[in-house]
């Protein structure tokens, strides 16, 4: 690491913990107030009022300390059971409160975390500024003629010359408080994490419900495609060849009174036919593109860039095929991507970066384009966000006004099967 | 014209043997997968192959794979790869060695009989016959320097990227073939591509010049 990065974030982490002691010190009259309300909640009415209202604070206070510890490094993921459809005061409201662990766990955390914040916040602002005494004002004071007075190792100063001595030290110190100040922020968010992160249960309700949410949409996007396909061969090909069998039924009446009528008639039919292939090719490479069955991601990728209407670069660097169905909704995610820069971003190059990390395949497709791009207006990103969630995938989008647009998509998935096919180093 | 065919569905297999036979080829071979096609081809030496693209036993590109591989054992083996979906991309695999004698159509065109037999001949011949759609893709990404074409100019020049002589265009577009050979001269200046006299030689440029 650059000095100037370790010397950015010790001093971050200085101030995190000037922060931090305030915050703390604010923990112990949420505590107190939680503890009363708690017990006043025997009081008909006013409790089922009160004690929702401070849990709402200890939970802002808690949220904040969870932003703080992301700082730091540490995600905790916020543990609390969905809000039930009901209203502040009510009884529903007050059991869910009382019937979530992460609500007695939060106010467990309260006072120990009133401590350790307290405690560390103080280790980290006082060493450096310790140091800083060393380095500063020792030697100040010994300008001025103070009197009896030591620093660091020496206790008290005899000469001038041990005076002189507390600048190595002080900077010494200076630089270990600097340099372990990010350390000591990240302490305190692993002890935040012990009492605010969710416990296994929790994670697994979590869990739970948002595997509900994507399997919902799975099931609603698979039943949309199905009919899609339906459709379109309901009104494409099936109709093609109702027609040209009729078609080829006249011009077998027509031999032998009229040669050159029946000739007119299967030229069409001939005509009809492919465009009832052409149908099929369309439905088919909507379902999944044969480009993808045979050369995966990688050709297929390739083969998509090539029929771009701007210039583009791709660089992979997958290991083998992956699973069917992780290739098929990257495929649909990447070509949904660069549909969004060719229509929306006015791009002039675009670039496709596809990698796997051995747990995860990430897609980056990037442009230089005029930015802007936001997931909450375009129907197509967020088309993206619901194919990759069903396999716990994600995006990101980063897309200032101006451009350049850069979407981040990631997948975990294990690369399976190593290539089928024979490698033609054509590609 | 002796002929070797490779082709998994024994349906097609045979309508095109029967098509081909009745149009005075001689279907020497027929293989039904991949890995039986560069042998058939070491063996019987054919004057051109008919492969399609997806074959046993991994049923992806090794129809594919396995012309490309048989032009790199007999070189300037022509080659025709017919497929139900056509990727620019594999075209360009497929033109990469430069020689001619490479075909790459839809197989919809089959139907077509007179146009289907006149590709085979013409790949046979060291020709080159590409597919409409393969061009119509790639003349529609390549906006910018194509602009500059005339209308006329542009239509000769998708005939051209078919693999097309300079006598079939002049009778497609009914004008004389002095008229066409003026506009594909016109063509390659716009596009600053190097002149040729020989026919194959330039659609290749062309073509190579449209998948760059």
């Amino acid at each position: 690491m650059d000095s100037r990065d370790w010397i950015r974030d010790g001093l971050r982490a200085v101030l995190g913990g000037l922060i931090a002691i305030p915050l703390a010190v604010l923990n112990l009259p949420l505590f107190v107030l939680s503890l009363v309300t708690l017990l006043l909640s025997v009081v008909p009415g006013l409790g089922m009022v009160l004690f929702p209202l401070v849990t709402k604070l200890v939970r802002l206070r808690a949220d904040l300390a969870r932003r703080i510890a992301a700082g730091s490094g540490v995600v905790i993921t916020r543990p609390y059971r969905p809000r039930p459809a009901a209203v502040l005061g009510g009884w529903r409201h007050f059991r869910w409160l009382l019937t979530d662990p992460a609500t007695w766990r939060d106010l467990a955390w309260l006072v120990p975390g009133a401590l350790t914040g307290v405690v560390l916040g103080v280790l980290t602002l006082a060493i450096p500024l310790y140091g800083l005494e060393g380095v500063l004002l020792i030697p100040l004071w010994i300008w001025l003629g103070t009197g009896w007075y030591g620093y660091g190792a020496i206790w008290p100063f005899d000469t001038v010359g041990d005076a002189f001595l507390s600048l190595p030290q002080g900077a010494l110190i200076l630089s270990v408080g600097v340099a372990g100040a990010p350390w000591l922020r990240w302490f305190d968010a692993r002890f935040a994490h012990l009492f605010l992160g969710p416990t296994r249960n929790a994670e697994l309700r979590l869990r739970v419900s948002q595997l509900t949410v994507t399997r919902a949409d799975t099931v609603d996007a698979q039943a949309a495609e199905l009919r899609r396909i339906e459709r379109d061969l309901h009104d494409g090909a099936q109709v093609r060849l109702v027609s040209l069998g009729m078609t080829i039924g006249l011009a077998e009446e027509m031999v032998e009174t009229d040669p050159a009528g029946a000739r007119k008639l299967l030229t069409e039919a001939r005509e009809t036919s492919t465009a009832a292939l052409a149908d099929l090719r369309h439905v088919v490479r909507g379902i999944h593109p044969p480009v993808l069955a045979e050369r995966g991601l990688d050709g297929a990728v390739r083969a998509l860039v090539m029929a771009l209407p701007i210039s583009a670069t791709v660089e992979t660097a997958l290991p083998g095929r992956l699973e069917t169905p992780v290739e098929s909704a990257a495929y649909f995610a990447v070509a949904e991507a660069l549909a969004n820069t060719t229509r929306h971003s006015a791009a002039q190059n675009a670039q496709v970066e596809l990698w796997h990390t051995g747990s995860t395949l990430v897609m980056r497709i990037s442009d230089d384009g005029r930015g802007g791009a936001d997931p909450a207006t375009g129907t197509g990103l967020r088309g993206i966000e619901r194919r990759l969630a069903a396999f716990d995938g994600t995006m990101s989008l980063s897309s200032p006004r101006g451009g350049p647009t850069v979407v981040t998509m990631e997948v975990p998935c294990a690369s399976s099967s190593p290539k089928t096919t024979p490698s033609s180093g054509t590609a | 014209m002796r002929v070797v065919l490779a082709e998994d569905h024994a349906l097609l297999r045979d309508g095109l043997t029967r098509l081909l036979t009745a149009h005075g080829c001689q279907v020497v071979a027929a293989v039904d997968n991949g890995p039986a096609l560069l042998p058939a081809l070491v063996e019987h030496r054919p004057d051109v192959a008919v492969v399609d693209v997806r074959l046993p036993p991994t049923f992806t590109d090794e129809g594919l794979q396995a012309a490309i591989a048989a032009r790199v054992e007999i070189p300037g083996m022509p080659v025709l790869v017919l497929s139900q979906h056509v990727e620019p991309l594999y075209a360009r695999e497929l033109l990469s060695d430069r020689t001619g004698g490479v075909g790459y159509l839809l197989k919809d065109r089959v139907s077509h009989v007179a146009q289907f037999v006149d590709a085979v001949r013409r790949v046979a011949g060291g020709g080159t016959a590409m597919d409409p759609e393969v061009v119509y893709q790639l003349l529609a990404r390549r906006q910018s320097p194509l602009s500059a074409l005339t209308g006329r100019e542009r239509e000769v020049l998708t005939l051209m990227a078919e693999g097309r002589s300079n006598g079939a265009i002049a009778a497609k577009l009914f004008v004389g073939e002095k008229a066409v050979s003026k506009h594909i001269n016109s063509i390659f200046t716009k596009l600053d591509l190097p002149p040729s006299d020989d026919d194959n030689r330039r659609v290749l440029a062309v073509l190579t010049y449209l998948n760059a």
